[in-house]
């Protein structure tokens, strides 16, 4: 288990890399904790997996170094640095039995035989795989097929770090379930430091202690879920985070008043003179639908009943601005918005700026 | 074009894959097919197109029987959860090969490409390969395939589950709305009740190769007839608690309530209460309710949600609450089994009582 | 996936049955019409029935050829399966030297086999060949002409130039269909170089491999054209495998019963091993 240190990281595919996009990874500086639950959130092509990458050896980074607790580790080989790693497609050796499979990692190791039996049965048990111990491994479906992927990686007690490269993408969406909430029960007991690859949120927000939001190469926000839903820090966070996601609309703000359609809200927060593209940004789920001309003026083009709770699709000065209302709630006719003056985020050229009390 | 399935069954060997199915599609309309993996749903829409011959029954388009006539003489489009392009053609090509076929002219083909690219943001692509295009954009271009073939019959297999969730979340509120315009009858599989409620219009939910229910899609996710149709329409799963009903009371677990609305006339006896998972409540609701100590056994955050799974003597319930909340695994919490939120099945599994359902239509109509 | 019945398709086939009819059921009657029978010109045929069959079963001559054709066979499946998968290892797994190094495998497969024969013939002769004179200069005693194991190994040597390449192209296109993800898993897993082969790439390979073996198992079984050029078979009977002793026994000797009772022997010992094959190989796609 090892605390890991990302040294002003940055990666170019590109043999001379001059201007910054150049760089699939941008400079990345930072320390995540030992026996920490981290997820790399983002859409394909924002740089997550070079970075997994450059934690797994694969990728030796253009710039900045890697620590694993004190070490460097930035030019060693993924067999020096003694991780694990679950891809995205399961990786079994078909010729041989779900024990044997286990037992590989510690076989190439030469651990003694009473170890290794001791371990397996332990993985075993914990993957609730005991009953097919002896059952070869080409025959089972690809969440047990997952399993045993970790477990080669739990059979050995020293790993620095577990990465998952998309783990569940071949998985049944009813065994997602089950092997994410196995995944969070194994942190919990072992607290090895894993780092978990996606781009879907419920996965990252579910497994992981701080998620690192990726977006264009960048780090745009690592934080608890709770404060990329309640603070994005860029306005792509607000939108990749939630379903729907933020709305985000232009803006004037001056001290603690926001202008929008034609109307002024009074802010908890004031701010400073905003320069750029100024923004604010209100979660569907903090906006409150009213009678027409007690909030800002809206055009409703759809409702969407998802059971649960119900999307209003709507228009405000010509940018789309989505509702979320509870279970069996009406859509006044000409309604207006209420937004919680609370829940606002003002943004700064897509950044979140927090304004002082 | 109106779509009927007589009594259409399909056995492969010893297998029945589709078991009676009887259905009627209307021009013009939405229509979802709703259920799990390999239940039905593929081989249903191939038997609609004609790739497939049902073992019995009859297909009918417009009253005429259509058994028999090959898929390539029906005017049937279809798009597959793997992108499915031709790997050597431009993505114009791409778009322009059913109207080639079709033999249509050189300037109604430019129209009609340049049309659909335009409506699935493909303009900027229309020179490249579809290799070089993401996977959304390369299942657009598939779309705007099916788009441009004028078909009256437009069947998507699970068209967005290989996509990213934000790119699905984008082409679900685009897809009805650009087949809405062309007539067709529009058929769209999928595993998830809540793409099935995104894509609203008709919803006919399968299981093991049955339809069981076939309804406006809100009134089946409200009224589902059986315990299998509430199963196949609610995900996360749905939690089924066993309850007692003796003269005005519901009890379970040594603790009851008044009956509510709807179930006041039913016989004495064991009933199967289904709760959807943002029914089962981890705040005390303003009514009556019955109150279950339980355990929490994992926590998981979709972002504006959170479904908390929890255990309560022996069977294991998932509680859907609004925003992120964190819950360690162990600790123990009061669930709230509200009965505005039951859906109340007999012994034989099928829907007696909806105080569910009647809470959402009284509440609509207010 | 199961497609519909169509009975109109097996008008499709009827042309192909046609012409396997012509060219493989008719002559084949023919040669077990000759196998019962025996002439003595003019077309005047005596029943004999399975007198050749017995004849060739007991005649020492049918052994040693038989012994001579296993013993070749065997031998060239043992050099040329591990020689070519060794080779497909070595070989770039992507860029421009694997296609260079797919090319150069290739062309040995591409140059006719009479050729090849008569290539060999040159080059291996002690007196201008450069294979020949090149291991008389090195101090061997080398004359395939005159020494049957010389020319067992210039045969063996040459089929082994000849075909080796058919195998390192299979095995290749197994390895290839390897994913990098799991040579990644293997590195984590500590596997040695060994380890990765035995568990990685020989189960990936199991299957080419076994249509390599079958395919080179008949190959070599019906090898005629290529020692034929290059030794007749000699010297002595040295080189005789099974298909130059039947053209010896139907041409030269023109013995037509024999040769047609080989020829049926011969014929059904191959379908006999390509039926063991086929089970085996359908056998590993349902695991």
């Amino acid at each position: 288990m090892a605390r890991i240190t990302l040294d002003k990281i940055a990666h170019s595919y590109l043999p001379r890399p001059t201007t910054d996009a150049d760089f699939a990874l941008k400079e990345i500086d930072h320390v995540w904790e030992d026996g920490g639950a981290y997820a790399l959130l983002g859409p394909s092509g924002c740089g997550k997996t070079t970075l997994l990458n450059i934690i797994s050896g694969l990728l030796v980074p253009s710039l900045g170094n890697i620590l694993f607790n004190e070490e460097d580790v930035t030019r060693r080989a993924p067999e020096q640095r003694n991780i694990a790693q679950v891809f995205q497609f399961p990786v079994i050796y078909d010729t041989m039995t779900v024990a044997q499979n286990l037992a590989f990692p510690l076989v190439n190791r030469r651990v003694p035989k009473g170890e290794i039996g001791r371990r397996v049965t332990e993985a075993l048990d914990m993957l609730d795989l005991a009953g097919k111990a002896n059952r070869k491994a080409r025959g089972l479906t690809a969440d047990e097929k997952q399993k045993i992927s970790l477990g080669r990686g739990l059979v050995r007690y020293d790993v620095n770090a577990i990465l998952f490269d998309e783990p569940l993408t071949v998985i049944d969406p009813h065994m997602k379930w089950q092997l994410r909430t196995k995944l969070k029960e194994l942190h919990r007991r072992f607290g090895h430091t894993m780092i978990y690859v996606t781009h879907d949120q419920t996965e990252a927000l579910t497994f992981a202690d701080k998620v690192v939001v990726m977006y264009e190469g960048e780090v745009v926000q690592i934080g608890t879920p709770a404060e990329l839903f309640d603070e994005p820090a860029h306005t792509f966070v607000g939108y990749f985070i939630g379903s729907p996601g933020m709305n985000v609309l232009p803006c004037e703000v001056a001290g603690d008043r926001l202008r929008l359609g034609g109307r002024e809200i009074v802010l908890k927060r004031s701010y400073p003179e905003l320069r750029g593209c100024t923004e604010l940004g209100i979660r569907p789920e903090f906006v409150r639908l009213a009678r027409p001309g007690e909030g800002l003026p809206i055009t409703v083009s759809r409702v969407e009943d998802i059971g649960r709770f119900k999307i209003v699709r709507a228009k405000l000065e010509g940018y789309s601005f989505d509702a979320v209302l509870p279970e069996g709630a009406e859509v006044p006719e000409g309604a207006s918005a209420v937004i919680d003056p609370i829940r606002i985020n003002i943004y700064q050229d897509s950044h979140l700026v927090r304004g002082g009390a | 074009m109106t779509l009927e399935l007589r009594n259409v069954s399909k056995r492969v060997g010893a297998e029945l894959h589709i078991s009676e199915v009887n259905l009627t599609l209307e021009k013009g309309s939405q229509n979802v097919l709703l259920g799990p993996t390999l239940a039905g749903k593929t081989s249903l829409m191939r038997l609609m197109a004609g790739l497939d011959r049902p073992t019995d029954g009859d297909i009918l388009v417009d009253g005429k029987s259509v058994v028999g006539v090959p898929v390539q003489k029906r005017k049937v489009a279809m798009v597959y959860q793997q992108f499915i392009n031709y790997p050597t053609l431009s993505v114009y090509e791409n778009i322009a090969s059913p109207l080639r076929v079709a033999g249509a002219d050189g300037a109604t083909v430019d129209r009609k490409v340049r049309g659909a690219a335009e409506l699935l943001k493909l303009t900027p692509f229309l020179e490249r390969l579809p290799l070089h295009l993401s996977g959304g954009q390369q299942q657009r271009t598939a779309i705007a395939r099916a788009l441009v073939k004028d078909a009256g019959l437009v069947l998507l297999d699970e068209p967005l589950a290989n996509l990213d969730y934000k790119l699905r979340e984008e082409l679900r509120v685009e897809l009805p709305r650009l087949f809405a315009e062309s007539g067709a009858i529009f058929v769209y599989a999928t595993t998830e009740p809540h793409e099935a409620l995104l894509l609203g219009g008709a919803t006919a939910t399968l299981s093991e190769g049955r339809v069981t229910q076939v309804g406006t899609t809100i009134d089946v996710y409200s009224r589902p007839c059986d315990l299998v149709t509430a199963q196949t329409f609610s995900d996360p799963p749905l939690n089924v608690v066993p309850m007692q009903k003796s003269g005005g009371r519901l009890s379970y677990d040594g603790k009851s309530i008044a009956t509510p609305t709807g179930t006041e006339t039913l016989a004495d006896g064991l009933y199967k209460v289904a709760i959807r998972p943002h029914h089962l409540l981890l705040h005390r609701p303003p009514g009556e309710s019955i109150e279950v100590q339980a355990t929490v056994s994992a926590t998981e955050i979709t972002g504006s949600e959170s479904f908390v799974h929890v255990e309560h003597g022996g069977s294991r319930w998932v509680a859907l609450t609004h925003g992120v909340y964190r819950l360690e695994i162990g600790d123990r919490v009061a669930v709230f089994l509200d009965p505005t939120g039951f859906l109340v099945f007999d012994a034989e599994d099928r829907l007696v009582a909806a105080p569910a359902a009647a809470v959402r239509q009284t509440a609509g109509r207010a | 996936m199961e497609k519909t019945l169509n009975n109109k398709a097996w008008f499709m086939v009827l042309p192909v049955l046609f012409i396997v009819a012509l060219n493989a059921i008719v002559p084949l009657m023919t040669v077990v019409n000759y196998s019962v029978q025996d002439t003595f010109g003019n077309n005047v045929f005596f029943f004999e029935g399975t007198r050749w069959f017995t004849e060739v079963l007991h005649s020492g001559r049918f052994h040693a050829s038989l012994q001579r054709q296993f013993l070749f066979t065997f031998t060239i499946l043992v050099i040329e399966i591990p020689l070519g998968v060794a080779i497909a290892l070595t070989m770039p797994r992507r860029g421009f030297w694997a296609s260079v190094c797919l090319v150069l495998m290739a062309l040995p497969l591409l140059i006719p086999w009479n050729v090849v024969g008569a290539m060999w013939n040159i080059y291996a002769l002690p007196d201008i060949g450069l294979l020949g004179y090149g291991l008389n200069w090195l101090g061997f005693n080398y004359d395939y002409t005159q020494q049957p194991t010389a020319a067992w190994f210039t045969v063996i040597l040459m089929d082994v130039w000849h075909w080796t390449s058919l195998v390192v192209l299979l095995a290749y296109a197994g390895l290839r269909s390897i994913d990098d993800n799991y040579y990644r898993a293997a590195q984590i897993d500590g596997a040695s170089r060994w380890a990765v082969f035995r568990h990685i790439q020989l189960p990936k390979m199991k299957h080419v491999l076994t249509i390599a073996i079958l395919l080179r198992f008949m190959d070599s079984f019906m090898i005629y054209t290529e020692p034929f050029v290059l030794t007749g078979g000699g010297p002595g009977n040295a080189t005789t495998v099974l298909s130059i002793d039947l053209v010896k026994a139907a041409l030269g000797e023109f013995n037509l019963g024999v040769a047609a009772a080989m020829s049926i022997i011969y014929f059904l010992m191959t379908l006999l091993v390509c039926w063991l094959f086929y089970t085996i190989i359908m056998q590993g796609e349902k695991e």
